[in-house]
C-alpha cells in the first residue's frame, strides 16, 4: 500500500497578494470583531506576552480592567487572560493597551524565533522537558 | 460581548500561578487536521488544565447584494486550546493546538512567526489533510517535525515512504507518538527541540 503523495505548490499557485486579485473574483472578506478601526493604536502584544499588575485597580477602573488587574497579580500570558476572562484575544489586547498606557500593568516580551538569543535557551527547554 | 461580572471570573488556581520571577515565554504550535489529537497532546504535557482562547470574526456575505443596508454578515468563532510548561523560574513554554485550516491563522497575530517551531500531527488514515499545513510552514520558514499519531486502525507506512509521500527534506524528523501519553508527547517536543538545536548549530558554524 502506498500513501497519497503531496505535491508542492508552485510559485504560480501561491495566493495573490491583496489588491492583485483577479478581476471578477471576489475575495473572501474576513474581519476581526473589535472596536478599534486600526491596529496601529494597539500595543504589540503576543499571545505569550506575560502581563503583571503594577498596582491594585484604581477607583476609576472599569469592571473589565479591575477583573484583569486582579487576575495578573502573578504573571499571566495574554492567552490565559483571554481564556479566564472569556474574552477574545483581540478584545484583551485592546484592554491591555489602555492598562499599559495608564501604567497599571507591565508587559514582559516573549522570546520569538527571529530573536533567539542563543543555544542556552534551547538547552534550558530540553532540560526542562526532561524533568516532565 | 458577554463579559462575565468580575466576581464570577475564575482565575488560575493558586498552584497554577507562575512565580513572579517569570521573565519571558516562548511558544510551540501543534498543528494538524480535524480530530488528529492536538487537544490530547496539549493536555497530556501541560502543567495546567488546558485552556481555550477564542476569536470571533464576521464573514461578509460574499456576492450578495446588500442594498437597503441589509446585513448579511455571519459570525464565526474560532477556538484554540493551549497549555503551559514551566521550564525554569524565569522561562515558560506555551503550547498552542491549532487547526490546520490556515485561513484562520491570521486571527492570532504572529502565532507561527514568533513560535520556536511546530509539531505537525498526522493521521495516516488521512494524510492529505496535512499537505496544506506542511506547505505553509515551509513557505513561512517555520521549523517543524512530523509526529505520526498511532491510531489502531491506521495504515502503517515505513517512515521513508512517509517522507517521500510528504515530500520532506531528509533532515526533517518524523517520529511516532501516542498523544495520550505524556512521555510520548514529551519525546515529540524533545525531537522538535533537538531539531531546532541542530538548525542553530549549522547556522552559526563556520562554512
Ligand atoms: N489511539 C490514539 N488515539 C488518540 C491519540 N491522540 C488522540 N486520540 C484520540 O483521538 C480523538 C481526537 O483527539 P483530539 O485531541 O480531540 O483531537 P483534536 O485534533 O484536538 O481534534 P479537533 O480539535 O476536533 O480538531 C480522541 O478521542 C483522542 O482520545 C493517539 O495518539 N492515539
Ligand atoms: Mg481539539
Amino acid at each position: 500500500m502506498t500513501p497519497p503523495q503531496r505535491r508542492r505548490r508552485h510559485p504560480t499557485e501561491l495566493p495573490q497578494p491583496a489588491g492583485k486579485q483577479a478581476e471578477g473574483k471576489i475575495p473572501e472578506r474576513l474581519y476581526v470583531l473589535t472596536g478599534a478601526a486600526e491596529d496601529g493604536d494597539r500595543a504589540e502584544l503576543d499571545l505569550v506576552t506575560l502581563i503583571v499588575a503594577r498596582t491594585d485597580a484604581p477607583q476609576s477602573a472599569t469592571p473589565e480592567q479591575a477583573a484583569l488587574l486582579r487576575l495578573c497579580i502573578a504573571p499571566l500570558s495574554v492567552a490565559e487572560l483571554s481564556a479566564y476572562l472569556n474574552l477574545p484575544y483581540s478584545v484583551v489586547t485592546v484592554l491591555l493597551t489602555e492598562l499599559l498606557a495608564a501604567e497599571l500593568v507591565q508587559a514582559r516580551a516573549p522570546i520569538v524565533r527571529q530573536a533567539l538569543p542563543d543555544r542556552s535557551l534551547l538547552e534550558a527547554v530540553m532540560h526542562g522537558l526532561q524533568k516532565l | 460581548m458577554d463579559f462575565k461580572s468580575s466576581d464570577t471570573i475564575t482565575g488560575p488556581r493558586t498552584e497554577d500561578h507562575l512565580p513572579s520571577t517569570a521573565q519571558a515565554a516562548a511558544k510551540i504550535v501543534i498543528v494538524g487536521g480535524f480530530g488528529v489529537g492536538k487537544t490530547t497532546m496539549v493536555g497530556s504535557v501541560s502543567e495546567i488544565r488546558p485552556l481555550t482562547t477564542e476569536e470571533t470574526m464576521t464573514q461578509a456575505g460574499v456576492g450578495v447584494d446588500d442594498n437597503y443596508g441589509s446585513d448579511t454578515k455571519t459570525a464565526t468563532t474560532v477556538a484554540m486550546d493551549f497549555g503551559r510548561i514551566s521550564i525554569t523560574e524565569q522561562l515558560v513554554l506555551y503550547l498552542f493546538g491549532t487547526p490546520g485550516q490556515e485561513r484562520f491563522w491570521f486571527l492570532w497575530n504572529g502565532l507561527f512567526e514568533g513560535a520556536l517551531g511546530a509539531v505537525v500531527l498526522i493521521d495516516t488514515r488521512r494524510l492529505e489533510v496535512s499537505f496544506d499545513v506542511i506547505g505553509r510552514l515551509e513557505e513561512r520558514g517555520v521549523p517543524f517535525v512530523i509526529a505520526v499519531n498511532s491510531f489502531p486502525d491506521a495504515p502503517r507506512y515505513p517512515i521513508e515512504d512517509l517522507r517521500s509521500a510528504l515530500d520532506l527534506a531528509p533532515e526533517i524528523p518524523i517520529v511516532e507518538c501516542d498523544a495520550r501519553r505524556r512521555a510520548s508527547s514529551r519525546d515529540t517536543l524533545m525531537a522538535l527541540m533537538r531539531f531546532l538545536y541542530s538548525l542553530e548549530m549549522t547556522k552559526t558554524s563556520p562554512v
